[in-house]
């Protein structure tokens, strides 16, 4: 061999220095202390809710007596509410979206509509509560509703539903779009038979997502006007009987929790489960949905 | 340059685009509208004057140039010189892209295709056009892929499906190779089976034409020469025009050769005579690697 410069061998190995393994270890930290708070949480809502959680509870009418309380029309409305939700919301979130994606022109009012739809994704959903209980309670007449309720909360999923729904078009690639209409396929064929299905494995995904989010809210719905059984008779302050009425999972919680009686805290924790859990399916169904189509697309 | 001596926009039997949406049913299926063969024929499109922009920039230039019918019409050039563009202004594609402008004429089958009274949509009906990558649809399997643009156009029948699969896929020449998966997605196909593939989704609608924008680019030798010798067997049927920068593919497969240079048609011959004989510099220079 000739004579190399034994200073460039490729052997040995380069220590490392100290600063990378300090900022590798900072970001291994960062990235388990949210997955160590879930767990924590999650633990403790267990412990607290050991003594209520159970087959009875989930089907169980709400009763003055915490132990014998349980979650059943909170549970029905709250699911009510994720369907109502998902049909107000989706029709209109994609008929926007498509609009912003495929014919809009750029312009100047576009631009500022887009900005504007976006900065009301990030709008407290208080806000929207407030904009449900004039709008769809007062004005159109819903009244304290299940409609009402879900109104208000598709309300608050419609700006991430049609950011969604134009970001998933306009990722569809352009030379699909130009297949279709060198075919001589319209624009609306082209939209509805080429674009959407390869958008709407995605939009129906995040659709879920933003739908079980918007159920876990509480304070929209008691701004319309449900009620948390309990409430009711510890306050007897809310005008109108309770019958015109309705209640879901967390506006229950928090009358449970909000209530005096210490004893109503398991119950509380029992209901924060079951609303962990339907939201958990519904998110799951997004993503069953969406895979599902995916495959249909392969098959 | 380019020869334009028959524009007779009297053939008695050209079919007419002036019809907007909806379509007329039957629209393909009127007589054969061969023009009576002796004299000289119809050339299938005659651009007159053609010019295009994108926004500020002009990328065709007062194109003059007949196209004839079923024969394979090559357009050569340079990255840039507005071939694509050219074959865009055929089927009025080019107008789909943003701040996109035309001027001039374009004549198929004597009639002019910038009316406005012209559907686009049924224009490109009768001109298939395949792409420089190919584009099925992924969603879709290769059966639905060659099925697509009856069913974008409302136009496929009950009980005719299976005869338009078999048939467009045998003259695309891949039927042997998928007649047996015709379920599957079109992402299981190689590059030069895709290629086919769209090439079979544009026979489907029984174009009079297909346009070729560089459709090889992006394929290999093997599966280049596999498309040629199908270009080779559709012309007679189909007039075909293709963009190329392969100057040997040119030559291979076309009768008529165009060289575009900066947006402007430099030289239009019998393919032979273009490759031997040219008579302008710039297409010497052009074929002899001087610039390109």
């Amino acid at each position: 061999m000739s004579a190399r410069d034994p200073s460039r061998s490729i052997r040995g190995r380069t220590p490392a220095r100290i600063g990378d393994r300090i900022f590798v270890a900072v970001c291994a930290i960062a990235a388990a202390l949210p997955l160590v708070a879930l767990v924590y949480l999650v633990l403790q809502l267990l412990i607290a809710a050991a003594p209520r959680i159970g087959w009875s509870f989930i089907v169980g009418q709400p009763a003055l007596d915490a132990h014998g309380s349980g979650i059943l029309p909170a549970l029905a409305g709250s699911v009510t509410l994720v369907a109502l939700t998902a049909l107000i919301a989706l029709p209109v979130g994609l008929a926007a979206g498509i609009y912003l994606a495929e014919y809009a022109h750029a312009t100047r009012l576009t631009r500022w509509t887009e900005r504007n739809i976006a900065h009301l994704a990030a709008v407290p959903s208080v806000v929207y509560g407030l904009v449900g209980l004039v709008v769809f309670v007062r004005t159109i007449g819903f009244g304290r509703s299940l409609l009402a309720g879900a109104a208000t909360l598709a309300l608050t999923v419609l700006p991430k539903m049609v950011i969604t729904t134009r970001d998933a078009m306009r990722r569809v690639p352009r030379a699909l779009r130009q297949a279709s209409y060198a075919l001589g396929a319209t624009r609306w064929r082209t939209i509805r038979h080429v674009v959407l299905p390869m958008a709407m494995p995605t939009i129906i995904e995040r659709a879920a997502l933003s739908v079980a989010r918007a159920i876990g809210e509480a304070s929209p719905l008691l701004v319309v006007g449900a009620l948390g059984y309990g409430v009711a008779e510890t306050r007897g302050a809310v005008s109108g009987s309770s019958s015109d009425s309705f209640t879901a999972l967390p506006v229950q919680v928090w009358a449970w929790l909000t209530a005096p009686d210490q004893r109503y805290v398991a119950n509380a924790a029992a209901g924060m489960i079951v609303l962990l859990v339907l939201m958990l399916l519904v998110s799951a169904l997004g993503v069953y949905l969406r895979r599902r189509m995916t495959r249909a697309h392969e098959g | 340059m380019a020869s334009a001596d028959d524009t007779s926009s009297k053939a008695s039997d050209r079919r007419h685009l002036a019809v907007v949406t909806p379509a007329p049913k039957e629209l393909r299926d009127e007589p054969s509208e061969q023009p009576a063969s002796g004299g000289e024929q119809q050339p299938k499109f005659s651009a007159r004057e053609l010019n295009a922009w994108f926004g500020a920039q002009h990328v065709l230039e007062n194109i003059t140039l007949d196209i004839a019918s079923d024969e394979v019409t090559a357009i050569i050039g340079p990255s840039g010189c507005g071939k694509s563009t050219f074959i865009r202004c055929l089927n009025r594609m080019h107008e789909l892209e943003p701040d996109a402008r035309v001027s001039g004429e374009v004549l198929f089958d004597g009639e002019t295709i910038y009316a406005p009274t012209v559907d686009p949509t049924l224009l490109r009906r009768r001109i298939g056009m395949v792409f420089q990558r190919a584009n099925p649809f992924p969603a879709m399997s290769i059966r639905d892929n060659v099925l697509a643009g009856r069913r974008l156009t409302g136009r496929l029948r009950r009980g005719e499906a299976d005869e338009i699969v078999e048939t467009a896929l045998r003259e695309a020449a891949l039927w042997s190779e998928v007649d047996y998966r015709l379920g599957h997605s079109s992402a299981g196909l190689s590059g030069g089976q895709q290629q086919r593939l769209c090439i079979a989704r544009a026979l489907a609608m029984q174009p009079e034409v297909l346009l070729m924008d560089e459709p090889c680019a992006a394929l290999d030798p093997v599966a280049t020469a596999r498309l040629e010798d199908l270009i080779h067997s559709l012309k007679g049927n189909y007039t075909i025009v293709i963009v190329t920068h392969n100057m040997q593919q040119a030559a291979r497969v076309s009768s008529q050769t165009a060289f575009f240079l900066d947006g402007a048609l430099v030289e239009y011959q019998e393919t032979d005579r273009l490759f031997t004989s040219p008579e302008d510099p710039r297409t010497e220079d052009y074929l002899t690697g001087k610039f390109g």
